[in-house]
């Protein structure tokens, strides 16, 4: 008799580990593998586990170097690159408010806060400067505070724009400053109820009218009710003068970054899709943000591919999908996006750097680096190239790349909210023109 | 010596407590799913989810009690002790698996969440029915 309720047990432990395994199929690019939808009874889960950098240091290509410009920051997310060379650190934590709906937000919560820093977000903006250009950024001041976690940032003349987790906000900037001599003056509110994707993505529209801020999704699939979705999953423009808003595009389930694309203006932006579908399912992606598009979410993904666990369900939203224009791997959680320029380097002189935070809900763990996509003729054009790595060694996790930006002086900026850091890749020699490709 | 026997397997009452503590948390998780499956109103499933838990933890203690009384009692042909007991022993299991189907997200629970808490709410009405009336007869000398 006991044999039997051991043997029960032992086959419900088979039942709930012996889910698929995560084969490799292709993610970049246009046209993704998108495998059958699947859930085991346990999702498959890897948390990252911490550990400090020691002597090392992330990879990057060979003619570039890395460096740690910033450290001791308290979770540093996105980053600007003032007029003068300064650069200022957005850092914060948000998304405290919402609610245990479940027992499993209970236990999802504890086992995911394991992989991300222990550190409290700052909740300010800390100025970085290199006042002599020898690549050490030796002041540092902290420009504002007691903001409401902070995260995106841009500059539009003298005025420098904050999206707050719950506002956007505008600070008077004038060159050099070091520390911001006003309070923040409210620019608008941004929809912040629940705020279970709490980072507000921005950029400035290229004529400096308008302003672009990116809006998460309350939850992974309308697990708390489509009511708090209002206002969620999309990107708003906001009048920069007169704050008022509008939704621009829709169904962009977690915009993180937004970048606007020199010479063209156009909009663009990395998103985190949905979960609990399968390893490799459904690609987060790099998009243009076409106005008034649906890019799916919760209805649809990656085009017309119904997801059909929110309900009520609404076929005609299926058909309003459109497909974005650049897959990366399912759960590489991209959190930063920015446009190269050709101070960069001829290999590395025309595309989007993207920063992969890293995924936390697949046994293979995936993202964990900043790639660079190639463009050609103003579009993506090719597989990305591995551009800083070496984040995951042994097993442990010693960093999470978050924002990346390009300072046209010929440097890329990424954000690092794992080990509170921010590095400095730069090119090291002047770039040749044909350098061979990496492995 | 059959009346010692018959009082050594009455349901203590602390036991018979938690074992019918189970129940009503089983069936208003029934309900819960069912309601969620007519009305796709989330907030049901979010309702069943914790009446499972709840229930869980009740069975949980019974089971072990039950375990734990059915190994002190070397007898070896008790077969409505060993009855109780699998029948308790699949509530716990299939009750389990049914809190890890209402893990995942929105209408990923159906159909599975509802048929599971059928089954395990009629196991669970099982193992009260035979805890309870084969016990208390016992009692009855």
């Amino acid at each position: 008799m006991n044999a039997k309720v051991l043997f029960a047990a032992a086959s419900a432990i088979v039942l709930v580990t012996g889910c698929g395994s995560e084969s490799d199929v292709t993610q970049y690019g246009p046209t993704p593998t998108l495998p059958k939808q699947q859930r085991g009874l346990l999702p498959a889960m890897t948390i990252a586990d911490p550990d400090n950098w020691g002597d090392r240091k992330p990879a990057v290509p060979q003619g570039y170097s890395i460096a740690a410009i910033a450290t001791d920051l308290k979770i540093p997310r996105q980053t600007v690159v003032l007029p003068n060379g300064d650069i200022l650190v957005a850092e914060g934590k948000g998304g405290d408010d919402a609610p245990v709906m479940r027992p499993k937000d209970l236990i999802a919560g504890f086992i995911k806060k394991k992989g991300t820093s222990s550190v409290k977000g700052g909740d300010r903006l800390t100025l970085l400067r290199d006042a002599n250009g020898d690549g050490t950024y030796e002041g540092r001041w902290i420009f504002a505070e007691n903001l409401n976690a902070p995260y995106g940032l841009a500059l539009i003349e003298d005025r420098l724009y904050v999206a707050n987790q719950d506002e956007l906000v505008r600070f008077e900037y004038r060159p050099g400053q070091t520390r911001a001599s006003v309070a923040p003056v409210s620019v608008a509110p941004l929809p912040a109820e629940i705020n279970h994707h709490w980072t507000k993505a921005l950029a400035a529209g290229a004529d400096g009218r308008f302003l672009y801020v990116g809006i998460g999704s309350n939850s992974n699939i309308g697990e708390r009710g489509m009511a708090v979705e209002e206002d969620r999953a999309m990107v708003w423009q906001i009048d920069a003068q007169t704050g008022a808003s509008r939704r621009f595009a829709t169904g962009l389930r977690n915009p993180t970054a937004l970048a606007v694309q020199p010479g063209t203006g156009q909009l663009w932006a990395v998103v985190n899709e949905r979960d609990e579908l399968g390893a490799n399912l459904v690609p987060d992606y790099l998009t243009t943000v076409r106005e008034g598009a649906f890019y799916g979410w919760p209805y649809a993904y990656w085009g017309a591919n119904a997801d059909r666990r929110v309900r009520p369900f609404k076929e005609e939203m299926v058909r309003k999908t459109v497909r974005p224009d650049y897959a990366l791997p399912s759960h590489s959680a991209p959190l930063g996006a920015a446009f190269s320029t050709t101070a960069m380097g001829v290999r590395f002189a025309n595309g989007v750097f993207v920063g992969m935070h890293g995924s936390w809900n697949r046994e293979v763990p995936v993202g964990y680096k900043v790639i660079f996509v190639p463009f050609g003729n103003g579009r993506p054009s090719g597989l990305p190239i591995d551009f800083v790595t070496g984040f995951q060694g042994d097993g442990k996790t010693f960093g999470r790349p978050v924002g990346v930006t390009v300072d046209p002086r010929g440097a890329l900026i990424v954000a690092d909210d794992l080990s509170n850091t921010v590095w400095r890749i730069t090119p090291t020699a002047p770039a040749r023109p044909s350098a061979p490709p990496p492995a | 010596m059959a009346e010692t026997e018959f009082r050594r397997h009455r349901l203590h009452p602390i036991h018979a407590v938690i074992l019918a503590s189970a129940l009503p948390l089983f069936l208003g998780a029934l309900l819960s799913d069912w309601a969620y499956s007519s009305t796709e109103v989330v907030q049901y499933v979010n309702f069943a989810s914790w009446l499972i838990a709840g229930a869980l933890v009740f069975a949980g203690f019974a089971l072990v009690w039950a375990a734990i009384e059915r190994l002190r009692t070397d007898l070896p042909s008790h077969r409505t002790g060993t009855m109780y007991l699998l029948i308790l022993a699949a509530t716990f299991v299939l009750g389990f698996i049914n809190a890890l189907v209402h893990a995942k997200d929105a209408w990923a629970v159906m159909p599975a969440g509802l048929i599971l808490s059928f089954v395990v709410f009629i196991l669970a009405l099982a193992a009260v029915w035979i805890g309870f009336s084969t016990f208390r007869s016992g009692d009855a000398q």
